[in-house]
């Protein structure tokens, strides 16, 4: 077939065997695609990914920061929580102890005043009963002294026995009001 | 192209297809055929450079933190050619290389993609031209690598002396020899080629044949359906084929990297 295309006047070819002029054509055509691609899409790709993968990764490690800020701000306000509950409860049981010493207290006062008072009335009351057991004492040896005098009928010139025979009167009338 | 168009419509399609059908006439000069400076070939490669040049540069002019639809387009692609080739057979040091990598698969792919596009309808890789311009970078990288990462003296000898006995060696330097430095470039060119070229082959052939049966009796007419329905079917297997050789092209050539950084054998 190749003798008969030669004879025609056509160029035979042989598939194996490369055409120089495609060669060098293919050869300038394939190193323009290379230095294009190669230079300018390539490498920007490369550096496309490597932003994505900074951003990726900022934007985890941003979000892993919140969080742990977000969980110490939780943990401080639980503290705080707790911190605000336990004086709560301390300030709960203060004003109760304080409450209950006042009580304690006005208690303690309201007995020592009515104590007090007590006391007063009956020192009082043995005041005023000294005073008229005094009183009357005197007033009891007058009205005896008239009446003896009346009943006598002489006067007791003698103060000083006069005064002893009173007073062991009165005595005698004690003891004997005593037993 | 316009060519073969004539032929068909004429009803006189040459059948079967020959090696003859991947040489089209040159566009300027116009339907000369022994220039090949601007061809449909040359001229699909430059559409491929214009079309990845412009979408990743469109696509990249402003990049956002919050991807649009166009750029994580764009980024997923490299994503993919970087972390599931890339990283995956070098390593953390594959970053470095995946710029290369994507653009290597970005262009295999499209210009594998023209063999299924209709009205470019043939691969500029079903030229060995273009396949063996990548393999031959693809050597150069791997051997550059690996001389500037162990130093001369040492690449050599971790790629062709394997941790074998002493007796076996003069036998199995050549083989690694072979293979590391001779064979692994034209492997990686020609399996590239050869199944681009044999994917337009039978593209070709299925629709070619459909119109020669035609035009041989039209009694064939339902079986020229079947051929063209097979071209139909055919065209979802190369777009298979498409995928994956572009695919297989960038692993290979990170494995080759990665074998070449390898400490051990």
């Amino acid at each position: 077939m190749y003798l008969l295309a030669a004879e025609g006047g056509e160029s035979t070819h042989n598939p194996i065997i490369p055409i120089w002029q495609e060669i060098v054509v293919g050869g300038i055509a394939f190193i323009l695609l290379c230095i294009v691609l190669m230079k300018f899409v390539f490498p920007r790709m490369e550096q496309t990914f490597q932003a994505r993968v900074d951003a990726i990764e900022g934007g985890i490690k941003r979000a892993e920061a919140a969080q742990a800020e977000a969980n110490q701000l939780l943990e401080q306000y639980r503290a705080q929580l707790a911190e605000a509950r336990t004086d709560a409860a301390k300030i709960r049981d203060d004003a109760r102890a304080d409450a209950e010493g006042i009580r304690q207290d006005i208690l303690a006062k309201a007995r020592e005043e009515s104590d007090r008072i007590i006391a007063a009335g009956k020192e009082q009351l043995a005041a005023e009963r000294a005073t008229i057991v005094r009183e009357l004492r005197t007033e009891v040896g007058t009205i005896a002294v008239d009446l003896a005098s009346k009943i006598v009928g002489e006067s007791l010139a003698d103060e000083a026995r006069r005064k002893g025979t009173v007073d062991r009167f009165l005595s005698d009338l004690e003891s004997a009001g005593a037993r | 192209m316009f060519g073969q168009a004539n032929v068909l419509a004429a009803g006189q399609a040459a059948f079967p297809p020959s090696v003859e059908d991947f040489y089209l006439p040159s566009i300027l000069p116009w339907g000369a055929h022994d220039s090949y400076w601007f061809t449909k070939i040359t001229a699909m490669v430059w559409v491929a450079v214009g079309i990845l040049i412009i979408f990743f540069l469109a696509t990249y002019r402003k990049p956002q933190l919050v991807p649009t639809k166009k750029q994580w387009l764009a980024e997923s692609i490299y994503g993919f050619v970087r972390n599931n080739i890339a990283v995956d057979m070098i390593g953390h040091a594959g970053v470095r290389f995946a710029p290369y990598f994507t653009t290597l698969f970005c262009f295999v792919l499209l210009t594998n993609f023209f063999a299924i596009v209709p009205l470019f309808q043939i691969s500029p890789n079903s030229h060995i031209a273009f396949p063996a311009f990548l393999a031959v970078i693809s050597y150069v990288l791997f051997n550059y690598v690996g001389i500037r990462h162990h130093g001369f003296v040492k690449y050599f000898k971790n790629s062709l002396i394997p941790p074998a006995p002493w007796y076996i060696l003069p036998l199995l330097i050549p083989i690694e020899f072979f293979s590391t430095f001779l064979v692994r470039p034209f492997s990686l060119a020609v399996r590239l080629f050869a199944n681009m070229f044999a994917g337009h082959m039978l593209l070709l052939v299925f629709t070619l044949g459909g119109f020669a049966m035609l035009s041989a009796n039209a009694w064939l007419a339902p079986v020229s359906v079947l051929s063209w329905v097979m071209t139909i079917a055919l065209t979802f297997l190369e777009f298979l084929v498409i995928c994956l050789q572009a695919y297989v092209f960038t692993v290979l050539t990170a494995s080759y990297v990665q074998g070449a950084l390898a400490d051990e054998h």
